[in-house]
């Protein structure tokens, strides 16, 4: 068995080494996206999924709470009771942002006092992060003016004594960079792009060229092949993940506050299930072209349905159905949490199960659909 | 012959693609050590036959067995015993002599300690002493075919399917190419070789005619060659071949008429004058020399053959 893939990997390597564009065309798309990325993207954000601490539990605190789904901008989908409880929605993702308002926050603003409305945003989606500040002091802004009107009209209070105070904390991101979000999830959008074509591309190349006949003609197994074929790319990705993470903390200065070893583990899943990708490609694929174009239609969707730069929150329910058979949803929750949150395991299993579960399945479907034979 | 179990036996074997079908029901028998001639026109089903006996394609209905074991239940047991070259040149031309004999020795699993001795042997067959490191691409045709036949047979296997090995060789090549089949032989290997070219089937023990997916005469080139035409065979040489061709295929007692290079083969039905056929030529406002009988070659009977039995989507 190992004799064969020895051969196999040798084989490989020593094509690559013949090729002299080879490193240009593996590294080039590499950089030049990661620089476009992380100079040239901005974008914007819809619904921003919110949590609600409300300490205070008056007349005032309802309002002020109302105010916030009554505009679109916000959805509220958890009211909890702790801060703990509010971190960990946060932490997992459930919210985006988070709206305490504190004990006594209805009888400071009745004094006249300033009464203190604390807001939590996951500033690992910056933009979201940014975008939730906004509309926050908007409403602020307008539940100012109603609650003075309303005092006005019962007690007749001078409207300019009513204040509320916003405490901006953003987490995790503190500066609240944009290429800090998108660089994370560059790497698996590009690791996606490359390992998927050159893993299809090296097996169509093949069957055009005739040698994948005469491979499949001599005792070797499935496994063989496909271990022989696929290795390289595994170690491709891997490079990819290595050198965009390198490349993203030392000349954009992307923190990486989590542990290498769960973005090494999250990785090697990903590069299973893309692999595996390519691997179905070619089988679909006659000629280099058809790889060409199956590879354009599939990889566009992935990218779209990644959540990578569109939030798919904000997508129609049938296509947030259609985003948990994407490995690259899953990889980019993992890649941002592992840059910017510094999670690990205790909260991003679901995806990490989610990832090992794609990628055995299309692994498994790809080596059963690999055929020693020509029809 | 002799008792032994035939390296190569096929009933009935069948391949369909679609509605389309490309072999049907062809029974072939192969002796070891013979050299079988795999002789047809283009998209006479040649390669779709050896694939299947490869287990590169799954008959549609039928079996054959390939050095003794059956190709649809054993399939990776044959690989093991068979050596093929495709029809298409399919060595990696980026690798290196040396490192495609290596990949495929690896591939078949030769052990290391006998690796370098075959693969030196396999250096000397193909004539490339001294170019081990030569990139296969730089290559000249004839090299490139010897050598992918000493990647072939490098696990020493008991039979070999060279399909169309010389197509696009030039003569001296094609010749060299011969010799190492026949050495091949005398070791006891089996072969089944196909091939457009006339004077290779002469060098065959027997020669397999397949057209349109039938297999449709087997014998040795002599036997082969005293098939009853059904008429005398006669020669003649006109300035106008495509139009006395046109003429013949209309003239009375003429049963069959080809081209043939720069003269004429003309079949007539027994007791046909051929004497009236110069007088119709001539009818016609066609000169031609006059028909001389001649005895008829493996090709004449080919074209007989193929004609007698018509292709079912040309009927
Ligand atoms: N995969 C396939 N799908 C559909 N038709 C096929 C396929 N492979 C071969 N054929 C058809 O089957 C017929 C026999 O093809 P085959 O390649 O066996 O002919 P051949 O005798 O080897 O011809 P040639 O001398 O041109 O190599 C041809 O008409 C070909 O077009
Ligand atoms: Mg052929």
């Amino acid at each position: 068995m190992f004799e064969r893939i020895r051969v196999m990997l040798m084989k490989e390597f020593l094509e690559l080494k013949r090729d002299p564009w080879a490193i240009f065309r593996l590294v080039a798309p590499l950089v030049i996206q990661l620089f476009i990325y992380g100079y040239a993207a901005t974008f914007t954000v819809n619904h921003v999924s919110t949590v609600v601490l409300d300490l205070d539990r008056s007349q005032a605190s309802r309002d002020l709470i109302s105010h916030f789904p009554a505009t679109g901008r916000f959805e509220i989908v958890d009211n909890v009771t702790s801060q703990q409880s509010l971190n960990r929605d946060i932490d997992t993702g459930t919210a985006v942002a988070g709206i305490i308002i504190h004990a006594e926050f209805a009888k400071k603003l009745l004094n006249g006092q300033s009464a203190p409305l604390e807001v939590v945003v996951d500033g690992t989606n910056s933009n979201t992060a940014l975008i939730a500040l906004g509309y926050v002091s908007q409403i602020v802004t307008i539940f100012q003016a109603d609650y003075a009107n309303a005092l006005g009209v019962s007690s007749g209070a001078a409207p300019g004594a009513v204040s509320v105070s916003l405490q901006e904390r953003p987490w995790f991101n503190a500066g609240l960079e944009d290429r800090w979000f998108f660089i994370p999830g560059v790497i698996g959008t590009l690791a996606l792009m490359q390992v998927v074509s050159l893993t299809a591309f090296a097996v169509v190349r093949e069957r055009e060229m005739g040698t994948l006949e005469q491979i499949m003609v001599s005792p070797i197994s499935r496994v063989e092949f496909i271990l022989g074929k696929t290795v390289p790319f595994f170690i491709i990705g891997l490079a990819d993940v290595a050198l965009v993470t390198v490349l993203g903390a030392a000349w954009f200065h992307v923190p990486f506050v989590g542990s290498p070893f769960v973005l090494l583990f999250g990785s090697s899943l990903f590069l299973l299930a893309a692999i595996g990708l390519g691997l179905l490609l070619s089988t679909a694929s006659r000629t280099q072209q058809q790889a060409f174009a199956l590879n354009f239609f599939l990889v566009n969707p992935l990218f779209i349905l990644s959540g990578f730069a569109f939030p798919i929150s904000a997508m129609p329910a049938a296509l947030q159905w259609f985003t948990f058979i994407n490995p690259l949803r899953y990889f980019i929750v993992i890649l941002r949490a592992v840059f910017l949150k510094g999670v690990g395991f205790a909260v991003l299993w679901p995806d990490f199960l989610g990832l090992a579960l794609l990628a055995g399945v299309m692994l498994g479907v790809s080596v059963l659909r690999f055929q020693k034979s020509l029809d | 012959m002799n008792g032994a179990p035939p390296a190569v036996q096929a009933r009935g074997l069948t391949k369909r693609f679609g509605a389309f079908v490309a072999v049907d029901a062809l029974d072939l028998d192969i002796a070891k050590g013979e050299v079988v001639g795999f002789i047809g026109p283009n998209g006479a089903g040649k390669s779709t036959t050896i694939r299947m006996l490869c287990g590169l394609l799954r008959p549609s209905a039928g079996t054959a067995t390939v050095a003794g074991y059956d190709i649809v239940r054993e399939p990776e047991t044959v690989r093991a015993h068979i050596g093929y070259m495709s029809q298409k040149f399919s060595l990696y031309g980026d690798l290196t002599v040396a490192e495609n004999l290596r990949f495929f020795g690896g591939l078949y699993r030769v052990p290391r300690a006998e690796l370098k001795e075959r693969m030196a042997f396999a250096v000397t067959m193909a004539g490339l002493t001294g170019r081990e490191d030569a990139l296969v691409r730089t290559l000249a045709g004839g090299w490139k075919q010897r050598l992918a036949l000493g990647c072939a047979i490098l696990h020493r296997p008991p039979v070999l399917f060279l399909d169309e090995p010389t197509s696009g060789v030039e003569p001296e090549a094609r010749r060299r190419f011969w010799d190492l089949i026949h050495s091949l032989a005398a070791d006891g290997v089996t072969i089944l070789v196909s091939t457009h070219y006339m004077d290779e089937a002469e060098y065959c023990n027997r020669i397999a005619l397949i057209a349109a997916g039938h297999l449709i005469a087997i014998g040795s080139p002599g036997e082969l060659k005293r098939r009853d035409l059904g008429g005398a065979l006669v020669e003649l040489e006109s300035p106008q071949p495509g139009a006395a061709l046109a003429a013949l295929h209309g003239a009375p007692g003429v049963v069959e008429a080809a081209i043939f290079g720069d003269r004429l083969h003309v079949l007539l039905a027994p007791g046909t004058d051929a004497a009236a056929l110069a007088r119709f030529l001539v009818a016609h406002g066609l000169t031609a020399t006059p028909p001389k009988p001649i005895i008829p070659s493996l090709e004449d009977v080919f074209v007989r053959l193929v004609s007698r039995k018509p292709a079912p989507e040309a009927a």
